[in-house]
């Protein structure tokens, strides 16, 4: 066995590899609950391709056999529909692993120098999970897959001048027709699942590179041992791997018990407007993206007025694609000289809170009719706006309240039990 | 422990906060509750000959094959064979509406649509009142009318089980005529009991019909479920012999 390591390691760096990134990967031991989600979010990746890899075996991408070849897979292909489930679920819940390990980072600056750009790479994951979700969704060809992708598509017919033709160019067609399906089906099942996966090494190896922040945001690296591993650090493999599997398997408890019991999750998972075919002729009353979108959805219908020369409608492709790339922004308009929400002050602390409620009511606001009152006395549409001000406000005055803000002083090291 | 509290406020609050939209849940009038019971599997049979027998004629469950009904719900290929295949004679088919599209779609106007999923994209509760509120409507082409689905296409097909229903209609504070009740004009051949009992029996098989993993999903959910809380045990032992020379 030793010999056939040592042939390996004269050839492929394979003990290195195993000690830089498991073995000898120091953590800093002060990990909490929010620290599950990077490993998690990694589990169902995996889950999703391999799950995804057995879907494709029996899905069908044509507009007159996709609808029919998922009902055959929920019916005559043998386990088939708990693979369906499994994907299904998996997709939502990727969301919500993905959500909490960003909301993770809000808490303890984990977008602070020098993790800046380990940040950037994450934001353009969560960009190219949105991508793969959106597509993923037109394959089912339920009816809402149809009318989700047919309005999200004409977005594009905002732009000037460019806009209809390049709507027409994403869709290979004047409406979303077979062409649209196919198109979707390739990037669905390996260009985009490509791009992720060469994302999330990456991600990893910037990870690896600057170490992991902590619940307290004090760098381990600056006090060193004897033997020159951080104090307040522990190898990942075993603590971190032994303790993954603790929160790897109470994830899988919530995830099953949604799999089995409820996996359409009362129409938040699993629309029923999409158990009947598309149906070019038939929109469905309220055309509703999947809960994961909504809250952008909201900021997109957020704006209904007319100014600066441009249009309702684009102002309002302008505020959703800024609500999404102003994460990209964070590193530089936080100010505080503490990264951990533990040592800021109530500013900061107060900004988040109001930021995640308007995230949580932009996204229940996006599942309803603008024109409505969905709670108290105002039109959706008005809380919407007033949400929307809100998300944007937590981002742009950070540079002014995180200044302003009274810090506390940020312990040495890290505090412990 | 402030956290803690902070998130049930927060978890709480929207069901208090927001209130439900004002429309009713069936149409024109709210949905009559129907207990669906997949372990019935006599009720599965009787709805699953009502189906065949009746609905089947204009309407397909296109995406279910009838011997996997048959073994799901305990009836041999036989008796499959013998009892319930009518637009084919193999067993292994999936089951297409006895009507051509074409022909329904010259006498109904639309072609019925396919029920396989009818259960999931609207609900048991909706199927459940659905059949049990077609009303006499000489105004309509097919000579019925619906409190849950106006002017749909389709005409009461059980009506000599349930009898003739007829709209009773008062005049609201503005003076338009609302609908007040259905109420029965002739008689059928069952008893009201009987008549919602078997739609009752039908709502049930197309829930089956919706979903036939249904009948198992749960009971593996209760063993993985099982399993993981086992594993759970050792992983939790395992983590705390690890972490105890962590100071």
């Amino acid at each position: 066995m030793q010999k056939l390591l040592t042939w390996i390691d004269d050839r492929f760096p394979l003990t290195k590899v195993w000690k830089e990134h498991l073995a000898e990967y120091y953590a800093p031991k002060n990990f909490n609950f929010w620290y599950y989600f990077g490993s998690l979010a990694l589990l169902v990746l995996v889950m999703q391709i391999a799950t995804g890899i057995f879907l494709t075996m029996h899905y069908k991408p044509d507009t007159g056999l996709a609808f029919a070849s998922v009902e055959y897979i929920m019916r005559d292909v043998d386990w088939g529909w708990l693979i369906r489930y499994m994907h299904s679920t998996g997709a939502s819940f990727f969301f919500i692993v993905v959500y909490l390990h960003m909301f993770r980072g809000l808490l303890y600056g984990s977008y602070r120098q020098p993790r800046e750009l380990l940040w950037l790479i994450g934001v353009v994951i969560f960009v190219a999970l949105m991508a793969e979700a959106f597509m993923g969704y037109l394959l089912p060809w339920g009816n809402m897959s149809y009318w989700g992708a047919q309005v999200i598509i004409s977005l594009f017919d905002a732009i000037p001048v460019i806009g209809p033709g390049l709507s027409e160019w994403i869709r290979g067609d004047f409406v979303v027709s077979d062409a649209t399906l196919n198109r979707f089906f390739a990037f669905h099942v390996i260009a985009i699942p490509l791009i992720l996966v060469a994302l999330v090494f990456v991600h990893i190896v910037a990870l690896h590179k600057v170490g992991s922040n902590n619940p307290d945001g004090v760098e381990i690296k600056k006090k060193k041992g004897a033997d020159g591993h951080p104090l307040d650090g522990i190898p990942f493999h075993p603590y971190y791997t032994v303790k993954d599997i603790v929160g790897v398997t109470v994830f899988l408890m919530i995830f099953a018990a949604v799999m089995f019991f409820a996996p359409e999750l009362w129409g938040w998972f699993l629309e029923p407007d999409n158990f009947v075919p598309a149906n070019i002729l038939q929109t469905p009353p309220e055309i509703v993206p999947l809960w994961y979108f909504t809250p952008f959805y909201s900021i997109l219908r957020a704006n209904v007025y007319n100014f600066l020369w441009i249009d309702a409608k684009i102002w309002g492709v302008i505020f959703m694609g800024l609500s999404i790339m102003v994460f990209f922004f964070l590193p530089w308009l936080d100010r505080s000289p503490a990264k951990s929400i533990r040592y800021r002050g109530w500013m900061y602390k107060t900004a988040l809170t109001i930021f995640v409620v308007s995230f949580i009511i932009l996204g229940y606001l996006g599942t309803k009719s603008p024109e409505i009152i969905s709670m108290f006395w105002f039109k959706n549409v008005y809380w919407v706006q007033a949400f929307t001000v809100l998300y944007f406000a937590f981002f742009f005055l950070m540079p002014i309240y995180t200044k302003l803000d009274k810090t506390k002083p940020v312990p040495e090291r890290v505090t412990w039990k | 422990m402030k956290k803690l509290l902070i998130l049930l406020v927060m978890a709480g609050l929207p069901a208090g906060a927001f209130a439900a939209g004002g429309h009713k849940s069936c149409g024109t009038i709210d949905c009559d509750p129907v207990k669906i019971d997949l372990r019935d599997q006599a009720s599965l049979q009787r709805g699953a000959r009502v189906f065949v027998n009746f609905c089947l004629s204009c309407h397909s469950a296109g995406y279910m094959r009838y011997n996997r009904m048959g073994q799901d719900l305990g009836i041999s290929e036989e008796l499959v064979k013998e009892n319930l295949l009518f637009a084919t004679d193999k067993a292994g088919d999936l089951m297409k509406a006895v009507m051509p599209a074409e022909d329904a779609k010259q006498a109904f106007g639309v072609v019925p649509p396919d029920l396989s999923l009818i259960a999931r994209s609207r609900k048991p509760a909706w199927v459940y009142t659905y059949m049990r509120s077609f009303y006499r409507d000489a105004k309509s082409p097919s000579g019925w009318n619906n409190t849950v689905f106006p002017h749909v296409a389709m005409p009461h097909v059980l009506y000599e089980w349930q009898g003739d229903q007829r709209a009773v209609f008062k005049k609201d504070e503005h003076g338009t005529e609302v609908l007040e009740r259905l109420e029965l004009e002739r008689a059928g051949s069952m008893s009201k009991e009987k008549y919602d009992e078997a739609m009752r029996d039908l709502t049930n098989f197309l829930v089956y019909l919706g979903e036939p993993a249904k009948l198992v999903r749960y009971e593996i959910g209760v063993y993985v479920l099982i399993f993981l809380a086992v594993f759970l045990v050792f992983a939790y032992l395992l983590k705390k012999e690890y972490w105890k020379d962590i100071h």
